[in-house]
């Protein structure tokens, strides 16, 4: 029999999450702080609203788009909290997921040989995405120096004649790292004069605490050449719903489109009606779910501080990331004794790439009482080394 | 009251027992300075004691409780107060509202077993001046108190590890 699997499909390295994964499944008694995704229930007017609308026979497909109510809601909450203009009918598509948006996002402006630069330390799936459209990845390293801002200069050294667009992903997914407008200022610089296109995943936006969170697309002249990626996940604790958002000028928006609607024809309605809902009155459980990850934040950077891992205060997202170099320790080694010696998950921060060496991604989306208790474990487990 | 106030009522609302530490990490306050403004919210009553959400009848004491609605005729110059503020007196009186709509005074009573709220109502509240009519409701389950359910909520089944 021939080998089936395609060269692109080997050529993806496998997630090295799911070795922790495998390995947390057999332990019992572990607090999670690997957990990429809010420990809040969906806000119960989200559900009733959904299940009312299944209830209604509301099973169909919706426009490729997504339903209309939903852009309309969806352009005017831009518009108002980010000032982030883009029409309803032609610049929108509601996805499956950021997760989809990003994939398509990719592909509708990769070509074989094209270069992508991505921030990093960032989301596992940037890299993939652009092997699988045939691109190549070009990591760029944010520094605990820098917050984890992207600083201009290092992009400028990575960009090539080959360079097509950057990826980037603020607040970030796994160092809770912001941009101001001003640092956005100095990245939209370097983007036009290269020519180059933005993908900005914004799926944190809603999770800033100091400071209220600058669009990528607001900025400079960004606006003609970015693709916005957002959606209702984080903000308002919908993971299992899958819906995100694609927003671009209507001519990159049509390319997007055209993938969209031959891979996944529509985004599942049921969630469509859910994520209508929790732009239309959820605003206040987002608000008290922001509150209390600020709070745990808070509690926890103080707690890692005082044990002796040094860490910058996240001003974004739910993660913290501190560093493991002065317990002499690689981030992996850490991860794996920290887990079989008092049942701590952490992802060692290197899964994120360039820059997340020697750091470990802490989610703090757990209650503070398991916040507390890990905190006291890693304490334990620090004093023995 | 400024906003550090407010947050720190919000944190006591939900747990009230927290410690000073505990609440200064949260909040970017001294332990000093969280005990000294909780203090003086005491102090002007905006904090008025700390109580803890009971599920009574997992508890399993037996206890019943009642919701009384009264009709009352108000008092020139006084309206309800005089008359409230009489009734909030009982300890068997838990809580008591001045509402809108078909009657005046809304409480909730709890007593032993149903005979002694029955008596309650019967021998003292119903009797007094100004009470025109009274309405008993024997509570027969609590779903939620306080903001709190008191039904099992199993937990949000997360995977793990995840990106």
């Amino acid at each position: 029999m021939r080998n089936y699997v395609s060269k692109r499909a080997e050529e993806i390295p496998p997630s090295r999450i799911r070795k922790f994964f495998d390995l947390v499944l057999t332990m019992e008694d572990v607090i999670s702080l690997g957990v990429g995704e809010p420990d809040f229930r969906t806000p119960w007017n989200i559900c009733e609203s959904s299940i009312y609308s299944i209830e209604q026979g509301t099973t169909s497909y919706t426009s490729n788009k997504g339903l209309q109510t939903h852009r309309d809601g969806l352009s005017r909450y831009l518009a108002q909290h980010y000032n982030l203009r883009y029409s309803a009918d032609t610049e929108m598509i509601i996805t499956t997921g950021v997760s989809e948006g990003l994939d398509i996002a990719v592909r509708s402006i990769v070509d074989p040989g094209d270069e992508v630069l991505i921030a990093q330390p960032s989301y596992v799936s940037y890299g993939p995405c652009v092997t699988l459209a045939g691109g190549t990845p070009v990591p760029v390293r944010c520094t605990e120096k820098d917050h984890f801002r992207l600083n201009p200069d290092s992009l400028a050294e990575k960009i090539t004649g080959k360079s097509k667009a950057l990826i980037i992903n603020f607040p970030n997914n796994p160092t809770g790292g912001v941009m101001t407008e001003s640092d956005l200022k100095a990245i939209a610089d370097i983007v036009i004069d290269h020519d180059l296109l933005l993908i900005s995943d914004e799926v944190y936006a809603e999770l800033t605490y100091e400071k209220k969170h600058c669009a990528a697309a607001t900025v400079s002249d960004l606006w003609e050449r970015t693709i916005t990626l957002n959606g209702f996940s984080k903000a308002y604790a919908m993971t299992g719903w899958r819906i995100g958002y694609l927003c671009a000028p209507q001519e990159l928006l049509e390319a997007a489109l055209t993938i969209h609607q031959y891979i996944m024809l529509c985004a599942p309605v049921m969630g469509q009606v859910g994520a209508v809902e929790a732009l239309r009155s959820a605003e206040e459980e987002k608000n008290s779910m922001v509150n209390e990850y600020r709070l745990r934040r808070n509690m926890f950077i103080a707690g890692l501080n005082r044990i002796g891992l040094p860490c910058h205060v996240p001003e974004g997202a739910f993660y913290a990331f501190p560093s493991v170099k002065t317990t002499g320790l690689s981030d992996v080694e850490f991860a794996e004794r920290l887990l079989k010696e008092q049942r701590v998950a952490v992802v060692p921060g290197s899964v994120f790439g360039a820059g997340g060496e020697d750091h470990l991604r802490c989610a703090y989306a757990v209650s503070r009482k398991d916040l507390g208790t890990a905190l006291q474990r890693m304490d334990e487990f620090i004093k023995t080394l | 009251m400024d906003e550090k106030d407010l947050e720190l009522l919000r944190i006591l609302e939900e747990n009230s027992r927290l410690s000073a530490e505990e609440i200064a990490t949260m909040t970017s306050l001294t332990a000093e300075e969280v005990a000294a403004r909780v203090s003086a919210l005491e102090a002007a009553q905006v904090i008025k004691g700390y109580s803890t959400v009971i599920n009574w009848e997992k508890a399993g004491n037996g206890e019943v409780s009642a919701l009384i609605e009264l009709k009352v005729s108000p008092e020139r110059d006084y309206g309800y107060d005089r008359i409230a503020e009489r009734l909030s007196r009982f300890r068997q009186v838990k809580t008591l509202r001045l509402m809108t709509g078909t009657y005046d005074l809304q409480l909730l009573v709890t007593g032993k077993n149903m005979q002694e709220v029955s008596r309650f109502v019967s021998e003292y509240v119903a009797p007094m001046d100004r009470i025109r009519e009274t309405a008993t409701h024997i509570i027969m389950k609590s779903y939620k108190e306080n903001g709190n359910t008191l039904f099992e909520l199993r937990e949000p089944e997360r995977l793990p590890v995840s990106p």
